[in-house]
């Protein structure tokens, strides 16, 4: 099987379905010869043509509204935005119209988009690239949001979204983009949105996470393992809609859970996710439900990003709160 | 020094073929319609005044519910609407009903767009047109991408929409024009300036002497047309379907037009921010007034005639309110199945308990 960075299966997966359907297209700022400003899109314009990969003048609210227009003529859009701090640019066209048109159509109109992005903290770009905005499209109902935390995942998850008939919104960290590699099949493969993974099982405390706080997750549980607490670190890959079924079914045997995010505690997709744990799983819990996540601060300058970002060290903190509760 | 921005502006003269007497005063310029398609618009306008008037009489009855007055546009609306084919495909803002119905929408569900009904979105098939846009400028850049998507497919067809004089002060606006100029996309580009955005006029709205010298820096072509004059609206229009299926580009075609009635149906008092004297002055250009004097000047239009059509667009508008009655209404559970193509697990948990609510 190959060894592929994260960013090599996001590309290998934009070329599975360029080669798939010819509905879908490529575009966005830089994405052509360039191949975008993280090489997502590598030599798939060289491969597949200009008319299916392609530049778009750099006005993200434009390519909100241009891939809403492919759809209505049955394309498949797969625009970037160049970094996800743009978003607020791009708003209108993603929640207040390509997540709305199959409801405000009475099913009658539906936009196949999947906005890729990348987001996340800890590579010192400057304002408004690394913030954690998931929550801001997770909120709107008729989206669907995707953050991958491996290149397996990424690939499987990229060619499902694309796939989709509803409008998805996939977020790609960036310090996972080539800080590890793991196997990927060359040959095509999906993986269901909607559903969790358990990267790791355990029986006394469950770690919800996503994104890259996965990796802080998984960390945190091997320094946990040396003190004998075994921590079951779910991944929910898709944090709209959210598995619930995985969740509580790990609650209802670890009777503790820390959820972990990047998001600020105010943003992000924690407290959904802790008021549907009390709601549905309260008589489960040894322990209150806790949180790891960012200050209630705009995300951090660069020089105090280290200490800003939760890290495996707040985890172990929470998990050994919630152990000795 | 030179001054580059008046040699801009003066070169957009407004475009007129009828004048306010009905009198041709552009005889080359004359759009090549038959007799019967020059009753035809003026039926259709006719029945459009008509279909007004009794909105907003329904509207104060408490029967219709969100509406926008459309008198004093026709000839914007419906001389571009006339220009089209049935493959194009019409982006509408909030006031541009009348060019839905007549590109197919039929008027029952136009009716329940208003009332707040999501039939009246759903376009029959074989209608090529997304329901009414509320928000400002959304359809401008959507239209970008309609017509890219033509443009990709081979289609000999164009996408137009419509927006007002406030419109145009939108990003999306510009972004719209530019996108679709940079792909030479078969788009048009409607700016229905009646000279009010709710309440601020246009001067307020920009510095530009015309907006359709907006058209410049987005690098397409540009004009202003009398948009009280319905050959001219025409006339503009079709050629510029003409230019955008030959792939010469998209154009910015900005009508002069004036809403007689309030911005909707909403509370909206004009008479803050109107007076009489401009209300008059425009009144006295009114597209029906000079196109029936063109026509019955030429043998093709008698009061006869007129209140024929009006009878007719009397009569649908009851038997289309009376099917708007006899739609069911809408359920919670309804809009919770059209969210998705598959409902995920929460949707399909709230619909149940919406369903054992609805069944109660």
């Amino acid at each position: 099987m190959a060894q592929m960075t994260m960013i090599q299966a996001i590309t290998d997966a934009l070329r599975t379905e360029l080669k798939n359907d010819e509905n879908v297209l490529v575009f966005g700022e830089d994405v052509g010869q360039n191949g975008g400003v993280f090489r997502a899109t590598e030599g798939l314009q060289a491969e597949f043509g200009e008319d299916r990969v392609f530049d778009t003048p750099l006005a993200e609210s434009g390519i909100g509204g241009l891939a809403f227009g492919l759809s209505m003529q049955g394309f498949r859009p797969v625009p970037e935005i160049q970094f996800f701090g743009f978003v607020y640019e791009v708003m209108d066209a993603i929640n207040g119209q390509i997540a709305r048109i199959r409801y405000r159509s009475g099913g009658t109109q539906h936009a196949p988009v999947t906005f890729r992005s990348p987001f996340g903290g800890g590579v010192h770009t400057p304002e408004l690239h690394a913030d954690s905005l998931e929550g801001l499209v997770a909120q709107q109902p008729g989206l669907k949001v995707v953050i991958p935390s491996t290149p397996y995942d990424a690939k499987g998850l990229l060619i499902s979204s694309i796939r989709d008939n509803d409008p998805v919104v996939f977020l790609e960290h960036m310090k996972l983009y080539r800080s590890f590699r793991g196997e990927v099949p060359e040959e095509e493969y999906t993986i269901e949105l909607g559903k969790a993974d358990v990267k790791r099982e355990g029986s006394d405390v469950t770690l919800v996470a996503y994104g890259a706080m996965v990796h802080s997750c998984l960390k945190a549980a091997e320094e946990l393992e040396k003190d004998g607490i075994q921590a079951e670190v779910i991944d929910l890959r898709t944090v709209m809609p959210i598995d619930l079924e995985t969740i509580l079914k790990s609650v209802e045997k670890t009777n503790r859970v820390v959820v972990v995010q990047e998001a600020q505690r105010q943003a992000g997709m924690a407290s959904y996710i802790v008021s549907q744990i009390q709601e549905r799983a309260i008589l489960h819990l040894e322990a209150p439900i806790l949180t790891v996540a960012a200050p209630d601060t705009v995300y951090a300058f660069t020089q105090a990003e280290e200490v800003w970002l939760p890290n495996y060290n707040d985890i172990i903190e929470k998990v050994n709160k919630v152990i000795n509760f | 020094m030179e001054r580059k921005l008046e040699n801009i502006e003066n070169q957009f003269e407004t475009f007129q073929i009828l004048n306010e007497e009905g009198k041709v005063v552009n005889e080359e310029a004359m759009p090549n319609l038959s007799d019967e398609e020059l009753k035809e618009l003026m039926q259709r306008m006719v029945y459009t005044r008509i279909l007004d008037q009794r909105s907003i009489a329904l509207n104060r009855q408490g029967r219709l519910g969100f509406y926008a007055p459309t008198a004093g546009q026709e000839a914007s609306q419906l001389g571009t609407q006339f220009a089209l084919e049935k493959e194009d495909f019409i982006l509408p803002g909030y006031r541009d009903v009348p060019q839905l119905i007549w590109h197919g929408l039929p008027l029952y569900q136009a009716f329940l767009f208003s009332r707040g009904h999501f039939h009246g979105n759903q376009m029959p098939e074989g209608v090529n047109a997304l329901s009414p846009q509320i928000i400002i400028g959304a359809q401008y850049i959507q239209t970008a991408g309609v017509a890219l998507g033509m443009k990709k497919r081979g289609s000999k067809s164009v996408a137009i929409t419509y927006t007002g004089d406030g419109g145009t002060s939108q990003g999306d606006f510009y972004e719209g024009m530019n996108f679709a100029g940079a792909y030479k996309a078969p788009a048009i580009f409607v700016v229905q300036n009646n000279r009010f955005a709710i309440s601020v006029p246009v001067e307020k709205q920009t510095a530009a002497k015309t907006l359709a010298q907006k058209a410049v820096a987005a690098g397409i072509e540009g004009i202003q047309v009398d948009g009280m004059d319905v050959l001219a609206v025409y006339a503009a229009t079709k050629q510029a379907r003409e230019r955008a299926v030959n792939g010469e580009g998209p154009t910015l075609i900005e009508t002069l037009t004036y809403r007689y009635g309030p911005h909707t149906m909403a509370g909206d008092d004009p008479t803050r921010y109107r007076t009489d004297e401009l209300d008059n002055e425009w009144e006295k250009k009114d597209p029906l007034v000079r196109f029936r004097k063109y026509l019955e000047g030429k043998g093709l239009w008698s009061e006869d005639e007129e209140n024929k059509v009006i009878e007719k667009a009397k009569e649908e508008i009851k038997a289309a309110i009376k099917k708007a009655d006899e739609q069911p209404k809408q359920k919670v559970s309804d809009l919770i199945k059209n969210m998705y193509e598959e409902l995920p697990a929460h949707l399909q948990e709230q619909l149940e308990e919406y369903e054992a609510k609805e069944s109660k």
